[in-house]
């Protein structure tokens, strides 16, 4: 096992960890303040994509589309709030999932309507493309180490907001108790409007980080949306600091799993198995994990105040 | 707990039976009169009704929201694959074959077990992490399967030979038509017989108010864990038939996005009525049927039908029928 | 107490159960003896439900013992308590609102009869089921409404519904969370016979605000206040005894 190949994997983890946490903090703020189970939140984080690329060709600079996309983003989580979501807060919990999948197919097809059935790679620019010399002979892509900046920079912000504001004393009370909401003198109509277009914006940067690596393409938000659930439900569902600690570990066991699992198969059983198995099983991985973890904690491992 | 006795059939009962009696009729009609392009559809439909009929016992009469049931279409149908391609290309001696039977044992022995070892650990939680738990683990399937190589990945895997029965022929597409309906009538009595049994009772019991079971004596996870293996078998049964019918399997049927089809069909229908899912997916899959006529994009305004019946249509197309109170949270 | 031997049915020692720091209950030791109707009162906030739920297997205490028919209960979930022979019901009604009242009862009957897994035989023709169900309703005199579904009846009958569930488990204690909370004169004088009736032969732990109907029923009543037990007695030393009146009777001298 090379130590510099391990770095670089540690580091490609690291930025898993922190993309898988930008969108699992949207989720759970929805969930912990409004009681919403959002299936199209990975939508959002394909329109975050879509619409950096889109800009990125239009205006010739990702940083200046990365700086409308956000904006963009967010708005279009207001729309949605204000045409679907809010007319489904008072319902049970199997609604808002139905509903938000019949929302899914909705934005993927109008995002297909658009920008068209084949994804849309982002260039970056020159001094992001290379790479950086973190160790004597290992050299990292700049633009992965930008990602983690920018991701811990948000989960910076996320617990300033959670541990110093009024919005965050709602969310450690983690229900959406509305009677205390109304004591406080907040408007919970406008209240909620813009913690969905913060969750949306959060998914957005998800997508606008990852553009440039994996580019923008129709349905990329329903295959990482399952792999923020299983953050959620280790981390506890409605706890920010669960959502933080989780998304790390996934994203690191995922990628060392993917990387290393066939080596440590090879260790104990003929090479062959090993070949078949290690992919199946590091696919696996985080699943297993997930089931281990609610075996011996059902209510995952930082359960929210009572709920 | 709608209670028709024989001397006061309900509309329900005649709208069922009409409708039973449609689906017996209809297809192999369009089929004689060379329209075979129904007949797959009609076949697609009784397959997935008979999948959502399965989810439905404990999706409307547990509470249970499953959201992850179409991991057991495709192990039921990788059931007959798998088997089917190592008889083919020789390897696996044990369970290489075209024998039926073994490939239906396997599909309902693998989903009975997968569903007891996702079953006993999601049970432990309710609600929102329920759902999610549910889906993850569906999701697992799908990207094992997809990670297994020698069985085409994520290109899938064709089967070239259907599963081999005495005296019939799944080939013969009326053949297997037949096959289909008469399953679903058999899973369909199944339920039936199920719900109205202490067991059922004791499911729904636990549904409408899991606390006051918890008072009475009841320990519900055992009750609630069962619901899950039988209905999990139930599905894999489906898959079996659905590996026979396409004879191309690939993980994208058991996509998450299937699961949501999956419910979508039960609560459009009714969730809790017997009938309800074979309701939901018949016009579940006739709408995307006629969309798919109108244009290649019809996943947009399907999308929007959705979010409308989820608005605005509460009960589903059964509780229209049978106007009884319908309960669907658990909460 | 008519016919009750000395023998306690149910028995805690120094049960605690505290909530931040607060004492919801605080070193409880209560006794509720074979054949008895034992009532516990309290004012609001004493800590009745904090400690019924501990009784019935809902909460789990934070130290202390809670023996029924001598056998330790202390952390054992709900269900088995029920099993083992305690039937509560519940102060907000808590009821299977989608059935009639005589598929509850039915239901309940059905817990009581054993494990369920029965997967063929139609449950909702039972007699042996229906039979029993039919005579609890009787019991507590809701034959007439055996076939209305939970949403149809009046909040008494529910309350009374409540009763004939509990009373299906045929539980050697029954713990009644204030049966005639909510309800007007008439109806309390209705479950005061139903509950009358039902003294000479159950063993009751009765938790009510009702001073007539506590001192109506019970053999003896134990006195909560701020999750501690300040005295046992029959109704006359109760009522006699100076702590509660001046706890808790005091502000009813004039009732």
């Amino acid at each position: 096992m090379e130590t510099s190949l391990l770095l670089i994997q540690l580091i490609n983890g690291l930025q898993l960890g922190v993309l898988l946490f930008l969108l699992s903090a949207g989720l759970t703020l929805t969930f912990g303040i409004m009681d919403f189970v959002n299936l199209a939140h990975g939508s959002l984080y394909m329109l975050g994509a879509f619409i950096c690329a889109s800009l990125t060709q239009l205006t010739g600079s990702f940083a200046l589309a990365t700086i409308l996309a956000l904006p963009l983003t967010a708005l279009c989580g207001v729309i949605i709030e204000l045409v679907v979501v809010r007319q489904l807060y008072s319902r049970n919990h199997l609604d808002h999932v139905l509903a938000t999948f019949g929302l899914i197919l909705c934005l993927d097809t109008l995002a297909e309507l658009i920008w068209g059935p084949a994804g849309i790679a982002v260039l970056l620019p020159g001094i992001l493309n290379g790479g950086v010399e973190i160790l004597p002979g290992v050299v990292v892509p700049a633009f992965r180490l930008l990602i983690i900046a920018v991701g811990l920079m948000a989960a910076a912000g996320l617990y300033i907001v959670v541990n110093h504001t009024k919005l965050g004393m709602l969310i450690r009370a983690g229900a959406s108790n509305r009677t205390m909401v109304g004591a406080l003198g907040v408007d919970i109509k406008t209240l909620f409007t813009g913690v969905f277009a913060m969750g949306a914006a959060l998914a957005g940067l998800a997508g606008l980080l990852v553009a440039p690596i994996a580019e923008a393409s129709i349905g990329m938000g329903n295959e990482i949306i399952i792999t923020t659930f299983v953050v959620i439900i280790i981390g506890g569902i409605g706890s920010m600091k669960g959502a933080f600690i989780a998304a790390l570990l996934i994203g690191l066991i995922d990628t060392l799993g993917r990387s290393y699992l066939d080596d440590f198969f090879n260790l104990f059983m003929s090479h062959e198995a090993a070949e078949t198995a290690a992919p199946a099983v590091s696919a696996m991985l985080i699943y297993l994990m997930m089931a281990v973890i609610l075996a011996i904690r059902p209510q995952g491992l930082f359960p929210a105040a009572s709920r | 707990m709608s209670d028709h006795t024989p001397a006061t059939r309900s509309p329900a009962f005649w709208i069922n039976a009409a409708l039973l009696a449609l689906l017996a009729l209809v297809p192999p009609i369009l089929f004689i009169t060379g329209q075979p392009f129904w007949l797959d559809v009609f076949t697609r439909l009784v397959i997935l009704a008979i999948a959502a009929t399965a989810l439905n016992l404990i999706l409307g009469f547990g509470g249970l929201v499953s959201f992850g049931h179409a991991a057991y279409l495709g192990l039921g149908a990788y059931a007959v694959g798998i088997p089917t391609y190592h008889a083919l290309y020789g390897g696996m001696d044990a369970i290489a074959s075209f024998n039926g039977f073994l490939h239906l044992g396997l599909a309902i022995a693998i989903s009975a077990l997968f569903a007891l070892l996702t079953g006993a650990i999601s049970l432990r939680t309710r609600g929102v992490n329920f759902i999610m738990i549910t889906m993850a683990f569906g999701q697992m399937v799908f990207y094992a399967i997809v990670a297994l190589e020698n069985y085409g990945g994520d290109d899938g895997l064709t089967i070239d030979v259907r599963s081999e029965f005495p005296l019939i022929s799944l080939d013969n597409p009326l053949t297997l038509y037949a096959v289909g309906y008469l399953s679903l009538l058999l899973v369909l009595f199944i339920v039936y017989k199920i719900t109205r049994s202490r067991f059922g009772l004791t499911l729904q019991g636990a549904r409408s108010n899991e606390e006051r079971m918890r008072s009475l004596g009841v320990d519900c996870y055992r009750y609630q864990l069962v619901a899950f293996v039988i209905s999990g078998a139930l599905c894999g049964y489906a898959g079996f038939l659905l590996g026979n019918f396409t004879t191309f399997i690939s993980p994208e049927m058991m996509d998450w996005t299937r699961s949501g089809e999956l419910m979508f069909m039960v609560i459009l229908g009714g969730a809790a009525f017997l009938l309800g899912p074979v309701i939901g997916a018949a016009a579940f899959i006739l709408l995307e049927q006629l969309l798919r006529e109108v244009t290649i994009h019809w996943h947009l305004p399907f999308g929007i039908l959705l979010i409308l019946s989820v608005l605005f249509f509460k009960g589903g197309l059964a509780g229209i029928v049978d106007r009884q109170r319908l309960k669907g949270n658990r909460q | 107490m008519n016919t009750a031997s000395q023998q306690p049915i149910l028995k805690t020692t120094d049960l605690c159960k505290r909530f931040g720091g607060v004492f919801a209950t605080d070193n409880v030791n209560l006794d509720v003896l074979d054949g008895e109707v034992h009532a516990l009162i309290g004012p609001n906030g004493a800590g009745k439900t904090t400690l019924i739920s501990q009784l019935s297997g809902l909460l789990k205490p934070d130290s202390g013992r809670i023996e029924f028919k001598t056998r330790n209960m202390t952390g054992k979930p709900a269900h088995k308590f029920a099993r083992a022979g305690l039937a509560r019901s519940f102060q907000i009604t808590s009821l299977f609102a989608d059935m009639t009242l005589l598929q509850n009862v039915a239901l309940a009957v059905q817990a009581h009869a054993g494990h369920s897994f029965n997967f063929w035989r139609n449950a909702t023709l039972d007699k042996k089921l229906l039979d029993p169900a039919l005579s609890y309703l009787e019991t507590t005199g809701l034959a007439n409404s055996a076939g209305k579904q939970v949403s149809e009846v009046s909040h008494g009958e529910r309350r009374q519904l409540e009763v004939a569930m509990a009373l299906a488990t045929e539980p050697s204690l029954l713990l009644l969370d204030e049966p005639m909370a909510g309800m007007g004169s008439e109806e309390s004088n209705l479950m005061i016979n139903i509950l009358q009736k039902l003294s000479g032969s159950k063993t009751i732990l009765l938790i009510e605000h009702d001073m007539d109907a506590v001192f109506t029923l019970a053999d003896r009543i134990s006195v909560l206040v701020y999750g501690r037990i300040i005295a046992t007695g029959k109704g006359d030393e109760i009522k006699a005894n100076p702590d509660v009146r001046a706890a808790y009777l005091g502000e009813e001298a004039n009732a």
